[in-house]
């Protein structure tokens, strides 16, 4: 599906909050395919754009909202693309909490008036061994951080999804454990891929894709990549996160894009891009290597996987 | 009461209303509209389309078991070998489509992984079932020898209701429902065999 320009609903703070620079790479992918709301871009991030292979294309807006892994919209992959529409994204707050200087309830407008909205467009590789091209709005982790200011005892990150089964079907029963919680290790929260996005293509984050505002770690597994963020810990212990609470064997608390450490159920080492027939080779941290694989080379990746 | 005719009967339309979803998922996968994931729909629906036959298949000869429906039982060899057809096409999905071929990788996959395991299992011991269901084979084996033969339907469901288990990720409550059927259906058979063994044979 080709999205036009006239079609977006800009993300109002994303538009305001931009600025005219020269594009680059993505700009020019991302004006190609989604026509003048693109045209211009907030900073050069070509040092991400550099990891997008030449042979990587941009997956339409269809197949990224309706192809989804939210369980609480239900389990199937259409689940939440059909079951989120109850959904109310705003008003929005973020609660602050654990070890920071100042914890606070944040509301998310606000939040947004402080940072810096750009485009990254990034891969994303399911455990479940399919993948996309996924052309995100959002701002670094780290400039949240920041603002913050955890303490210096703090060691990791924790989020948290909301929890409203009146609006979110998925979780009135009882599949994982509600609220679904993931985590990073402080280092990995600060590094300048990790991103939390607010929109997709230029829209506001639609409701099946974790809206208003999720995590997008793109060196990780997708379920890393928590949604629909209500709360963030700062912790000095590795938080407990949901697949890895249920399934330890199978979900580690890293989960690194790794094609040498195969899943239990099925091997990593290759995936299917969604709209493409044949398999490819999965790349060693998704393709991200150069700028992630400094924060592991301490540690055995297959035990922590 | 039903006849034998009366079922015999009906087998045409059983027989297109097996058929179709074959030729619909087939035809839907050729002009795209099997989602965004044609693949991984394509092979989960056929698997899915094979328990459940085989899963109908032991149905039957429960219900064979009340007399008014004794003779349902002539539609259990279409729905077997139905139930194998889309077992063969689920296989070669996974194997032309999924894999494109790539044998190391197969070999790999089925022998390292439990869930494959189960599901490569219990397609071969479908093949036995379903080269000696013909009258002739009957004939040939013996009755009774045959029906030694067509035991293996049991590991066969109890197998590929695992296969299907342990694939899902979190919500296994489909598979359980699956599984609770087959279940039902065996101890059933097990109580037929304790309290009235002349039957049985």
């Amino acid at each position: 599906m080709k999205i036009l320009g006239s079609e977006i609903t800009p993300y109002k703070t994303y538009l305001n909050r931009r600025k005219f620079i020269k594009g680059s790479l993505a700009s020019a992918m991302l004006a190609t395919v989604t026509s003048s709301a693109f045209a211009n871009h907030e900073s050069d991030f070509s040092i991400y754009t550099k990891n997008l292979n030449e042979n990587d294309k941009l997956n339409s807006y269809e197949e990224i909202t309706t192809y989804n892994n939210f369980y609480e919209f239900g389990t199937h992959k259409k689940h939440p693309h059909l079951n989120s529409g109850n959904f109310k994204p705003r008003p929005w707050t973020i609660k602050i909490d654990g070890l920071v200087k100042k914890p606070q309830t944040l509301d998310l407008e606000k939040i947004l008036s402080k940072v810096t909205i750009e485009d990254r467009v990034y891969r994303l590789r399911c455990v479940e061994a399919w993948s996309m091209v996924i052309p995100w709005q959002g701002f670094q982790l780290s400039e949240l951080i920041k603002m913050v200011e955890p303490l210096s005892s703090a060691k990791y990150v924790q989020f948290v999804t909301v929890f409203r089964p009146e609006e979110m079907p998925g979780q009135q029963k009882r599949t994982i454990i509600w609220p679904y919680r993931e985590g990073l290790r402080m280092d990995e929260a600060m590094n300048p891929l990790t991103i939390l996005a607010t929109g997709l293509y230029g829209h506001d984050m639609p409701n099946q894709n974790g809206a208003p505002i999720r995590l997008v770690v793109p060196w990780k597994y997708g379920f890393k990549s928590i949604k629909s963020i209500v709360e963030i810990r700062f912790l000095d212990t590795q938080p407990e996160t949901s697949w890895e609470t249920l399934a330890p064997w199978e979900y580690g608390f890293y989960a690194n894009v790794n094609p040498n450490v195969n899943h239990p159920r099925w091997s990593q080492g290759t995936e299917r891009r969604i709209g493409e027939f044949k398999r490819r080779e999965t790349l060693m941290f998704n393709g991200y290597e150069e700028e992630v694989a400094h924060l592991y080379k301490d540690l055995d990746l297959t035990k922590f996987y | 009461m039903f006849s034998t005719r009366n079922f015999n009967r009906s087998k045409p339309v059983l027989f297109i209303l097996i058929l179709f979803p074959s030729l619909l998922w087939a035809y839907q996968f050729v002009t795209g509209n099997l989602g965004v994931n044609p693949i991984e729909k394509l092979m989960d629906e056929l698997g899915l389309m094979a328990l459940r036959l085989i899963i109908l298949t032991l149905m039957i000869t429960t219900l064979s078991n009340i007399k008014s429906l004794k003779s349902i039982v002539v539609l259990r060899r279409m729905i077997g070998l139905f139930a194998f057809y889309y077992v063969c096409l689920h296989f070669s999905t996974y194997i032309v489509l999924d894999h494109f071929l790539d044998m190391q990788f197969i070999i790999q996959d089925i022998i390292k992984r439990p869930f494959i395991t189960f599901g490569f299992i219990s397609f071969l011991f479908l093949i036995p079932l379903a080269s000696t269901s013909t009258n002739n084979m009957i004939k040939r084996l013996g009755f009774k020898l045959w029906k030694k033969i067509h035991y293996l339907i049991y590991p066969v469901a109890i197998l590929a209701s695992m296969h299907f288990y342990v694939l899902v990720r979190a919500d296994k409550t489909e598979p359980v429902i699956y599984m609770g059927i087959i279940i039902l259906l065996l101890l059933h058979r097990i109580f037929k065999r304790i309290t009235r063994p002349q039957l049985a044979q």
